[in-house]
């Protein structure tokens, strides 16, 4: 068992009208990327609010390291919101440094290391431009530099590939991929799913307030597979058609494919069945994708 | 405290590198001046804008000839009477008007004198004129009673008021109200747009920051109530130094100034030891007989002031009334989501600041050291701008506790305004897309949500 970098234990947090989390719990471990999913409106912004200190919670703790939540802890924390800006009279170069002290940096850091950062994004020559000369897809670098400069041990990204053109999302999932590796813990709050399995080692999901959800990705997509093998071929299924739960061409191949339940200990005599009908491509135990548990947890949820 | 300082910092640094700060610190004040001297200049100098106007005067009585004197203003001709060419068309082409003073007019009861022309008399002429023939005919029934023309000149003689205040240790000092109540407009006047200017850049500066979305990655590092404090201390400083550079500016106006009038300063020097001197009770011999020119009476008054007091007096009155509203316009640009929406929340804030600056114009101004004026000075949403008009006349050896109590009752208000301001900034920041009202702010300040 990992150490855990977050524990959030119980937190509800009621708003005007709405209980917005009810006693939700988190475990992340140290160094993992956690993906926190969810509809729209389910609670992920203010989660991640409470964690920033935005906002306090009701009822309920979160701790960093096993310390309780406190004003300087915000320095350790790198935040991309959802809805995000600059000033944009300000020039590239003292809106990094100025964000860089806001989270402790001395100046002169703050200031070496938004350099090495602009250089490592081939910006150098923008330090001098103020933000409203940039593209959109320059000052979404500029964002990203700003969550990152301070090197915080967490960093949360609140639907970080909204409204980021394909070449910094890819950019981003690198980033990601190379602060994970630097010992850094990574939240990832999204409501589309796609990236989850290619991303995150650890999934949470709420759904109207509530956790639904939680665990190591692959375990996740363990649980809730429904014993389907999904196999390519080529040739005649013959009297294998009638098992089949569905069968058909894949286009533009020139293979057929066809999908088998199964249960424990039946693959084998399966395969053996197939490969003497037809001539086999491939075959693969197929597991849910997040999205797919995702879209019938919510569906639960609505039913009841 | 570190963070505060940070974002004061910011705010302070990128509005004073701005170009329409320098422009405005610079060529606001020369526009000012430009302004108030264009406008005593055009009172001063009457004749040059206003046109001069020749009038015919028909005396038929006679009693006026070469008595209603010409000015450079009105030029005057006389006639026994109108003659046959004299048509009315005529008179228009070469005069402005004509006044027509009917043969039986009666010394003791004149009616009938007519004035007639082609453009509405203006109300100044037809006061100048009243003026002379009243005039006119009261030393021509003086002389009638046998009195010399050269007597009647004598006996008129003009009368000036010369003020001095006086406190309960005896001490007297040359005032003038004139002056005074001038240099506590002026006071007032800045004080006024200071917070109003600077108040909705405040306000302005909140809501940027909240339609950019920034705000949401500032408050993950900071305190929502440092950034509102930031914000409204860095612009603090900017008015600061707005302020500072136009001391400094009009010192070196006023020293250059007196330097090409040349030894005036010397004369300066002297009636500021006469002033002095009559503080402290010893009247220079042959003082109070002393003929006071017009200007010496302005510098002997300008050195019966306080300068330094004056001076404290309106940084800290600046701002604290600055502290006090700039909160509360803070509050509002978190409230809305775009200026458009701010105009329900801005009235109960400008409300108070344009009441106490009508009322300074008015009732304070007339009456600085009445019961009303006091009042105004004591309550903190008046007192800032209400404290200016009073400062000048106000005697600090005896009054000195009005101010203090002024000031401190200002220093509770402008702490009390931050506190309701932090709640409703806190929440309002945080609030996209939804249609605030009075209701939900006092929620806000009530809950915290």
């Amino acid at each position: 068992m990992s150490e855990n970098y977050l524990e959030i234990n119980n937190v509800s947090k009621q708003f005007a009208t709405h209980l917005a989390l009810d006693d939700v719990s988190f475990d992340i471990p140290k160094g993992s990327v956690f993906g926190l999913v969810g509809p729209n409106g389910a609670g992920k912004t203010t989660l991640i609010r409470i964690i920033n200190q935005i906002t306090a919670p009701d009822t309920g703790e979160v701790r960093i390291l096993g310390e309780k939540l406190r004003p300087e802890h915000t320095a350790r924390i790198g935040y991309l919101p959802e809805e995000r800006g600059l000033y944009k009279k300000m020039k590239v170069l003292d809106q990094i440094t100025y964000f860089g002290q806001l989270k402790d940096l001395s100046r002169m850091d703050s200031l070496a290391r938004g350099k090495e950062w602009l250089e490592r994004f081939d910006i150098l020559n923008w330090r001098h431009k103020k933000v409203e000369e940039l593209s959109k897809g320059m000052a979404q670098k500029i964002q990203f530099i700003i969550t990152v400069l301070h090197e915080p041990e967490l960093i949360i990204l609140d639907e970080p590939f909204s409204g980021f053109d394909p070449v910094n999302t890819q950019l981003i999932k690198e980033e990601i991929k190379r602060l994970k590796a630097n010992g850094s813990t990574v939240i990832f709050s999204t409501h589309r799913m796609e990236s989850i399995e290619e991303v995150c080692d650890y999934v949470g999901m709420i759904n109207k307030s509530k956790k639904v959800l939680e665990g190591k990705v692959s375990e996740v997509r363990h649980n809730y597979k429904e014993n389907i093998l999904e196999v390519e071929y080529t040739g005649d299924l013959g009297g294998l058609t009638e098992r089949a739960l569905s069968n058909g061409q894949v286009n533009g191949s020139g293979l057929q494919s066809a999908v088998f339940a199964i249960k424990d200990g039946s693959v084998r005599s399966l395969i053996s069945e197939l490969n003497n009908k037809v001539e086999l491509r491939s075959f693969q135990e197929k597991l849910p994708s997040i999205e797919e548990i995702f879209i019938s947890k919510v569906e639960e949820g609505n039913h009841e | 405290m570190n963070k505060i300082k940070l974002i004061t910092w910011r705010e302070y640094i990128t509005r004073v590198r701005k170009k329409s700060f320098i422009i405005m610190t610079f060529l606001g004040p020369m526009l000012i001046a430009a302004f108030y001297g264009i406008m005593i200049f055009l009172i001063v100098n009457e004749d040059i804008v206003s046109d001069e106007k020749t009038l015919l005067v028909i005396d038929e009585s006679g009693i006026f000839q070469d008595k209603l004197k010409s000015t450079d203003m009105l030029k005057l001709e006389y006639t026994k009477e109108r003659t046959q060419l004299q048509t009315d068309s005529v008179l228009m082409d070469n005069y402005d008007g004509w006044l027509t003073i009917p043969g039986d007019l009666k010394v003791s009861d004149p009616k009938g004198i007519v004035y007639r022309s082609e453009k509405n008399i203006s109300l100044q002429t037809k006061e100048t004129l009243n003026r002379k023939l009243e005039r006119v005919l009261s030393n021509h029934k003086m002389e009638q009673y046998g009195v010399s023309e050269s007597l009647i000149d004598s006996v008129r003689s003009d009368v000036s008021i010369r003020a001095l205040t006086v406190d309960r240790s005896g001490n007297e000092k040359s005032t003038s109200t004139e002056l005074y109540s001038g240099i506590g407009m002026a006071l007032a006047i800045a004080i006024y747009f200071f917070i109003f200017l600077y108040g909705v850049q405040v306000m302005r500066g909140v809501l940027e920051e909240k339609s950019n979305r920034i705000v949401e990655i500032v408050i993950s590092s900071v305190k929502p109530f440092q950034l509102m404090m930031g914000k409204v201390l860095g612009l603090a400083m900017v008015g600061l130094t707005q302020i500072l550079i136009w001391v400094i500016l009009s010192g070196v106006l006023i020293f250059g100034i007196s330097l090409f009038a040349g030894g005036d300063m010397a004369s300066m020097q002297e009636l500021s030891e006469t002033a002095q001197q009559m503080q402290q009770g010893q009247m220079p011999p042959g003082a109070e007989d002393l003929d006071l020119s017009k200007l010496d009476e302005i510098k002997m008054a300008l050195a019966g002031l306080n300068f330094p007091f004056i001076i404290i007096s309106f940084v800290f009155y600046f701002l604290s009334g600055y502290l006090m509203y700039s909160s509360l316009f803070a509050a509002v640009g978190a409230a809305a989501d775009a200026e458009t929406d701010t105009q329900q929340f801005m009235l109960p804030i400008t409300l108070p600041l344009v009441f106490a600056f009508v009322l300074s114009t008015t009732i304070v101004f007339r009456d600085p050291n009445g019961a009303l004026s006091f009042w105004l000075s004591i309550f903190p949403l008046t007192s800032p701008i209400v404290m200016m008009v009073r400062l000048p006349f106000l005697n600090v050896a005896d009054q000195w506790w009005e101010v203090l109590l002024s000031g401190a009752v200002l220093v509770a208000g402008f702490c009390a305004t931050i506190w309701l301001a932090g709640k409703i900034y806190r929440v309002g920041i945080l609030m996209y897309g939804k249609k605030v009202n009075y209701k939900e702010v006092f929620k806000w300040i009530r809950h915290g949500s």
